[in-house]
C-alpha cells in the first residue's frame, strides 16, 4: 500500500502537496476508520438534530407536549409572524445593536491605546484581557450583584444613588426601559477581553514600516488609524464582527441569570434563545414550537453571517 | 484616539536621538511624550479601573460578613473567611468543580483525539467521497448549538443519560472545528516527510503517532485549551440535562446557588470567586496557547 503511494508521486516531483489523483480504494478502510468517531458524533448530535428539528418544527403538540401532530410547514410562517417570536426577534436585534458596535469599538480602541511602546503596558494588557477568564455565569453574577436594587453594590453607594436614582428604584434590571441595556453592558464587559486579545494580535501583525511610511508622508495619528490600522485589521475585524453578532443572537446565560426574560409583562429581555429554552418562556412545553424557533434562529444566523461576509468581506484586503 | 499632528515635524529630532544612543531602549517613532504620555496613562488607568470594578466589588463582598455587606460596598471595612467556607459547604462547590473538571478533561481529550484522526484522514489520505465527507463536516460548523439542543435533549433522555457525565460530555466529543484546524496544520507538513517514512515501511498510524503529532504540538495545545474552556463554560446544556444537585457543573451549580440565595449576595459572590479561580489559573499558565486558540477557535464562537 505504502510503496504504491510513493510511486504515484514519483512522476510529478514538483507537485508536492495533495497531487490530484483518481480516487483510490486502497486507503478507504483506514480513512473510514479514522473519520468514524468524529462522523458518528457530528452526525448524531448535529446533523440529525437539525434535520429532526426541521421536521418537529411543523408539528403542533398538546399542552403536555407528549402528543404531537403534523401542522404543515406553514407553521414556520405562522411562528415567525407570531407576536411572541416577533418580540423575541426585536429584542435580540436590539441586543445585537447595543452590544456589537460598542464591543467592537471598545475592543479596537483599547487595543490601539495599549499598542504604543509604554512602560507597564503588560499590566494594562492583562487587565483588558482579564474578562476572557469569566464564564457567562461568573460575569453575569458579578453584574447581578452590581445592579440589584436592594442588596446590590451600586444601589448602596450614596453618590451613585444620587446621580442615578433609578438604580435603586425600580432598579435597572427591573425597569422595562433599561433592562436590556443593563444586560447588554454586562455582556459587553464579558466579551471585552476576547475582542481585545484578537485585535491586539491583529495589530501586532501589521508591519511597523507601514505606519512609519505613512508618518513620513505626513499622516497624523487619526489619519494613520483610518488609512493604515483599520484596513490592515480588516480580516480580524470581520471575524470579530461575525463572532460578536453570533454570540449576541445566542445570548442565553445573561438573560437567565439577570432578568429571566422579564421584566414582565413586556418580556423586554426575552431573546430568541431564551424564548426557546427559558424557564419562563410561553412555549416551554411545546417541543414543536421550540424546535421551530430553533430552526428559525439557525436560518437567521446563517443569513446574517452570509450578509456580513458578502457585504463587508468583499471590501477587505487579505494581503498576499 | 489620541492624535499626534506634529509627528512629521518631530521625526528628524527623534531619528537623531535614536542614532546617538543606540544602547538605550529604542523609542518608537510615534511614542507619546510629555503631557500626551501623561494623558494616555491617565486614560489607561481610568479604563482599567472601570474594567476591574465589577471584580473589585465582587471580591470585597465575598470577604464581608452578612450584616456588613450592604453598607459601604466599595470599602473593604470588614474581613471574614466564613462566607467562603459556608459557600463551599452549602453550595456543594467541591462537587461542582469536580464534575466540571471530569467533563472538561474527557471532552478535551476526546476532541483532540477525534480531531487528529479525522484531520489526518482529510489531509494525508486519499479516498473516494473525500470531498463530500469534508463538505458535510464543514456544514456542521454553520449549525449553532442552540438549534440542536431541543432534539439532543430527547436523544440523551432516551439513552437514559439525564443527570450523568455521559449526558454532559458525549454530544461534544468531536468538533468539525478541531478537524478543520488539525487538517490545516497537517497539510503544511512536507509531503516528502510522509514519503520518506513510507519508504522506511512506516504505516500511516505509525507516521501519525511518531512524526505528525509531535510536529504539530503547538496547534494541538491551542485546540486543547480552547476545547477545555468551551466545555468548562457550557451553560445552557448542563441546565437542560442536569436536575440532580450532585451532577451540576460549576456553571449550573452557580445558577442554583444564585437562584436560591438571592438575599445573600456575599455568599453568591464567594461562590463566584471560587468558580472563577480555576479558569484564571489555567489562563495564566497557558496564556501562550490562548491567543492562538482564540484566533483559530473563534470560528465557532
Amino acid at each position: 500500500m505504502t510503496a504504491v503511494a510513493v510511486e504515484s508521486h514519483a512522476p510529478r516531483p514538483g507537485d508536492v502537496r495533495r497531487p490530484r489523483r483518481s480516487p483510490r480504494w486502497a486507503e478507504f478502510p483506514l480513512a473510514m476508520g479514522m473519520l468514524a468517531p468524529s462522523a458518528v458524533i457530528l452526525g448524531v448530535f448535529i446533523l440529525y438534530p437539525l434535520g429532526r428539528a426541521v421536521w418537529l418544527g411543523q408539528q403542533r403538540c398538546n399542552t403536555f407536549g407528549d402528543v404531537c401532530r403534523s401542522n404543515g410547514f406553514d407553521q414556520y410562517v405562522d411562528l415567525f409572524r407570531s407576536v411572541e417570536f416577533q418580540n423575541a426577534l426585536v429584542v435580540t436585534a436590539k441586543f445585537a445593536l447595543l452590544t456589537v458596535p460598542l464591543g467592537l469599538a471598545l475592543g479596537v480602541g483599547l487595543a490601539v491605546l495599549a499598542d504604543k511602546y509604554l512602560r507597564g503596558l503588560g499590566v494594562f494588557r492583562a487587565i483588558f484581557s482579564s474578562t476572557v477568564a469569566t464564564s457567562v455565569a461568573v460575569a453575569s453574577l458579578m453584574w447581578l450583584f452590581l445592579l440589584q436594587p436592594s442588596v446590590g453594590a451600586l444601589a448602596n453607594v450614596d453618590f451613585f444613588n444620587a446621580l442615578f436614582p433609578s438604580v435603586k428604584d425600580p432598579g435597572w434590571l427591573q425597569d422595562p426601559g433599561t433592562a436590556l441595556t443593563a444586560v447588554a453592558m454586562s455582556s459587553v464587559w464579558a466579551n471585552l477581553g476576547f475582542t481585545f486579545i484578537l485585535v491586539t494580535a491583529g495589530l501586532q501583525s501589521i508591519p511597523k514600516d507601514l505606519h512609519e511610511a505613512a508618518a513620513v508622508d505626513g499622516a497624523g495619528g487619526v489619519r494613520r488609524f483610518w488609512s493604515v490600522t483599520v484596513p490592515m485589521l480588516g480580516p480580524t475585524l470581520l471575524f470579530v464582527l461575525i463572532v460578536l453578532t453570533t454570540r449576541a443572537f445566542q445570548t442565553y446565560g445573561e438573560i437567565d441569570l439577570l432578568t429571566d426574560g422579564g421584566p414582565k409583562p413586556q418580556d423586554s429581555t426575552t431573546t430568541i434563545t431564551y424564548f426557546v429554552y427559558g424557564q419562563n418562556s410561553p412555549i416551554r412545553s411545546d417541543p414543536g414550537l421550540q424546535a421551530g424557533s430553533a430552526v428559525l434562529l439557525f436560518v437567521i444566523l446563517l443569513a446574517l453571517s452570509a450578509l456580513q461576509l458578502r457585504g463587508i468581506g468583499r471590501r477587505i484586503h487579505y494581503g498576499d | 484616539m489620541a492624535t499626534e499632528p506634529s509627528t512629521a515635524a518631530r521625526r528628524p529630532k527623534q531619528a537623531n536621538a535614536h542614532a546617538l544612543s543606540p544602547a538605550r531602549a529604542r523609542r518608537h517613532f510615534d511614542q507619546p511624550v510629555g503631557w500626551r504620555l501623561a494623558a494616555r496613562y491617565a486614560l489607561l488607568v481610568a479604563i482599567s479601573a472601570i474594567v476591574l470594578f465589577p471584580v473589585y466589588t465582587t471580591v470585597v463582598a465575598a470577604f464581608k460578613p452578612g450584616d456588613k455587606v450592604f453598607r459601604n460596598p466599595l470599602v473593604p471595612d470588614a474581613f471574614t473567611l466564613d462566607v467562603f467556607s459556608s459557600a463551599w459547604s452549602s453550595g456543594n462547590l467541591a462537587q461542582y468543580l469536580l464534575n466540571s473538571l471530569i467533563v472538561a478533561v474527557v471532552v478535551t481529550t476526546a476532541q483532540v483525539v477525534t480531531s487528529v484522526l479525522s484531520g489526518y484522514a482529510f489531509a494525508l489520505l486519499d479516498f473516494p467521497g473525500k470531498n463530500v465527507c469534508f463538505a458535510l463536516f464543514v456544514a456542521t460548523l454553520l449549525v449553532p448549538l442552540e438549534a440542536t439542543l431541543v432534539v439532543n435533549f430527547d436523544t440523551i433522555d432516551s439513552l437514559g443519560w439525564i443527570n450523568t457525565y455521559q449526558g454532559l460530555a458525549v454530544p461534544f466529543l468531536a468538533t468539525a472545528f478541531g478537524t478543520f484546524l488539525v487538517r490545516q496544520v497537517f497539510m503544511t507538513l512536507p509531503r516528502d516527510l510522509r514519503d520518506a517514512a513510507a519508504i522506511d515501511g512506516v504505516g500511516h498510524l505509525g507516521f501519525l503517532r511518531h512524526v505528525a503529532v509531535p510536529l504539530v504540538r503547538p496547534t494541538l495545545g491551542a485546540l486543547a485549551l480552547f476545547s477545555f474552556l468551551s466545555s468548562w463554560n457550557q451553560y445552557l446544556w448542563p441546565n437542560l440535562v442536569i436536575n440532580e444537585d450532585d451532577r451540576n457543573t460549576v456553571q449550573s451549580g452557580l445558577r442554583l446557588l444564585s437562584k436560591s440565595n438571592l438575599d445573600e449576595p456575599n455568599l453568591v459572590m464567594a461562590g463566584t470567586v471560587i468558580a472563577a479561580i480555576p479558569i484564571a489559573v489555567v489562563l495564566i499558565v497557558f496564556q501562550r496557547q490562548l491567543v492562538r486558540g482564540l484566533t483559530a477557535g473563534a470560528v465557532k464562537g
